[in-house]
């Protein structure tokens, strides 16, 4: 009959009227101020500098050792190393980013920089408000803006974060043990490792000129960090 | 007392034209009765505009526009604030006078429609003998807007916005007069008044409204479709398609003309509105005879509100038609059906009085639509769509 698919759509629009007054299931918008949906953990925007402890200036797991700057595809991260070094999370002493700038209106959102970040220091953020009337100065986020606790990271990223966590502490126990083992070994031996591991570590960006040097020393296994070694040495490869 | 209520509004306009001189009465009268139609039906359109918001929201599952105060009902004031405040742009090559122009015709040729309307007992601007003449003339003069504000852009898609609004226009201009005529035969007069007088009887309580007879039914059903289509409401709203022609003949107005075009739209509905409600709703008499000590007016202004609700409820129910099945419709299905609807009113009356004339005017038109029904949806006219896809 003819009109009787009409009459049929009319039914269902009264019912979906009727029904969103009666059942608060039917409505399947969010009123977005002040109700949120949680974001889903795999949801990512924009990255982010995770630190470790209370200070974000001493706790910063970045080495500025540029390789997300290099990678990045658009060309949205500008680093500036310091002059100075500071200990890292196992104790080390490690040069930290003077400047580290991310234009996140330039960003992508394509997460290479986590990537190739062979410290975890980098992450992706899933902080969406971010609006702002400024659309140069206030897009362009500063290292004090970037960083960010690590318990803000578990809290966005559980699962992932305790992965991350994980490998970091396999491999500081590692780097105590073998602190260890060199204070018990004779003397001699100790100074040259010591001396060769921390080389290995802080020169990675250094001029290809020390990384003949540096490279065969790292090899037998006193860089504490394993995941490292073999992602900065072919990078100054290229370099040179 | 009730009677005071239904005609307080006549009495405070003859109270105000009192305190002045008798040469300016007749001026001062009708300005006073075009001030009350210019302010009352731009705030309905206003009203209307966040009752459909809410409303289309509702039949989506959402909630609608809640932010600008409670309930969000100062979202007009917002949408008239930000129309007003945003830039007129006119492009380089349209023809500016007309461009200018159309807007201008269309509000004001919506408005005149209002001028024959009886909204009341004795509140009409003026009781023309000819009512139903003038009110179709003036609602034609809004395809000669449609069209210049088309032509005038200088742009291909309001050119085609133009072009599908004045083809659909004209082609459902003339379903809508042939229901309209129906009336015209049996009541006798061409005059709005008269015709709301012939309806406003009642027996067993029930009134004589032209909706309770077999004609008035197909008619009025007719008539609804016809100007659904002639105030380019979805499914008819083709003309200004916003997903296929960027919003059609008004694709290249912006700021407040764009809103004169809204409020056009809008008024045309109400006016279309109470042109059925008087033609076939019995206009401000009481659904019932019991509650006829209730105003008029009050009685007027819901029919044209419930008929407001039901546009809106059809516009959130339909997807919009295709031109070959809006035309196919309007001439092959629509067209036949009121012609027929006019041999029925005349049966009608010359059957006279009894049981049979029902049967009889009712039979046929069941008939009729159960045939041309099956038939139109067979030959595919405006039934289901076949798909063939490129191999």
């Amino acid at each position: 009959m003819l009109g009787e698919g009409i009459l049929k759509g009319l039914g269902e629009t009264a019912r979906n009227f009727a029904g969103s007054f009666v059942s608060k299931e039917r409505l399947t918008t969010v009123e977005y101020p002040e109700e949120r949906v949680t974001l889903p953990e795999a949801s990512r925007n924009f990255p982010f500098l995770v630190y470790d402890g209370g200070d974000w200036e001493a706790g910063m797991r970045c080495v500025a050792c540029q390789i997300c700057e290099k990678e990045c595809p658009p060309k949205c991260i500008y680093i500036e190393k310091s002059k100075d070094k500071k200990p890292d999370f196992v104790g080390k002493m490690q040069i930290y980013p003077a400047r580290f700038d991310i234009d996140i209106s330039v960003c992508m959102s394509c997460q290479i920089c986590v990537e190739v970040c062979p410290f975890e220091a980098i992450k992706m953020d899933n902080e969406f408000e971010l609006a702002t009337d400024d659309r140069f100065g206030g897009l362009l986020l500063d290292r004090k803006e970037l960083a960010k606790p690590n318990e803000y990271y578990h809290k966005i990223h559980p699962t992932e974060a305790a992965k991350v966590d994980a490998r970091l502490a396999e491999e500081k126990a590692k780097a105590e043990a073998k602190a260890k083992a060199a204070a018990e070994a004779p003397k001699p031996a100790a100074p040259a490792a010591k001396t060769a591991s921390s080389a290995a570590s802080t020169s990675t960006p250094t001029p290809a000129a020390t990384a003949p040097a540096t490279t065969p020393a790292a090899e037998p296994g006193t860089n504490p960090m394993p995941k490292a070694a073999p992602k900065t040495t072919p990078e100054e490869g290229d370099a040179s | 007392m009730a009677n005071t209520l239904d005609q307080i509004l006549v009495l405070l306009k003859h109270w105000i034209v009192n305190f002045l001189p008798v040469a300016l009465q007749p001026f001062v009268s009708i300005l006073l009765s075009v001030i009350a139609i210019v302010a009352v039906f731009p705030a309905l359109f206003a009203l209307t505009t966040v009752l459909e918001r809410k409303g289309l929201g509702r039949m989506q599952n959402r909630i609608g526009p809640n932010r600008t105060g409670p309930y969000g009902i100062l979202q007009p004031i917002a949408d008239g604030i930000k129309s007003l405040t945003k830039e007129d742009i006119v492009p380089l090559s349209a023809d500016a006078a007309v461009h200018f122009l159309a807007p201008l015709v269309l509000v004001v040729a919506v408005f005149l429609g209002f001028a024959v309307l009886p909204m009341g007992r004795n509140m009409q601007l003026v009781d023309m003998d000819a009512g139903l003449l003038f009110f179709f003339a003036i609602g034609a003069s809004t395809e000669l807007s449609v069209f210049m504000a088309g032509w005038s852009s200088r742009n291909k898609y309001s050119l085609l916005g133009a072009m599908r609004g004045v083809a659909q226009m004209i082609s459902y201009e003339v379903p809508l007069l042939m229901s309209s005529v129906a009336i015209v035969m049996i009541t006798g007069s061409l005059s709005l008044v008269k015709i709301v007088e012939a309806q406003n009887q009642y027996s067993y309580g029930l009134p004589h409204w032209y909706i309770f007879t077999p004609w008035g039914f197909a008619g009025f059903i007719m008539f609804a479709i016809a100007a659904t289509a002639e105030t380019n409401r979805s499914p008819f709203d083709l003309p200004e398609g916003e997903s296929e022609l960027v919003a059609g003949y008004f694709t290249e107005y912006s700021g407040f003309k764009f809103a004169l075009f809204f409020l056009g739209e809008y008024l045309g509905m109400f006016s279309i509105s109470g042109l059925g409600a008087t033609l076939f709703l019995g206009g401000w008499s009481a659904p019932l005879a019991v509650l006829q000590f209730v105003p008029s007016w009050i009685w007027f202004f819901s029919k044209v509100m419930l008929s407001i609700c039901v546009l809106i409820w059809i516009r959130g129910t339909l997807p919009r038609l295709r031109q070959d099945q809006l035309m196919n419709f309007a001439w092959k299905f629509v067209l036949p059906m009121t012609l027929l609807n006019l041999f029925d009113a005349a049966l009608w009356r010359f059957l006279g009085e009894g049981w049979l004339r029902w049967v009889v005017c009712s039979a046929i038109l069941i008939l009729a639509y159960g045939v041309g029904g099956q038939f139109g949806m067979r030959r595919k006219h405006f039934g289901r769509r076949s798909y063939r896809y490129a191999e």
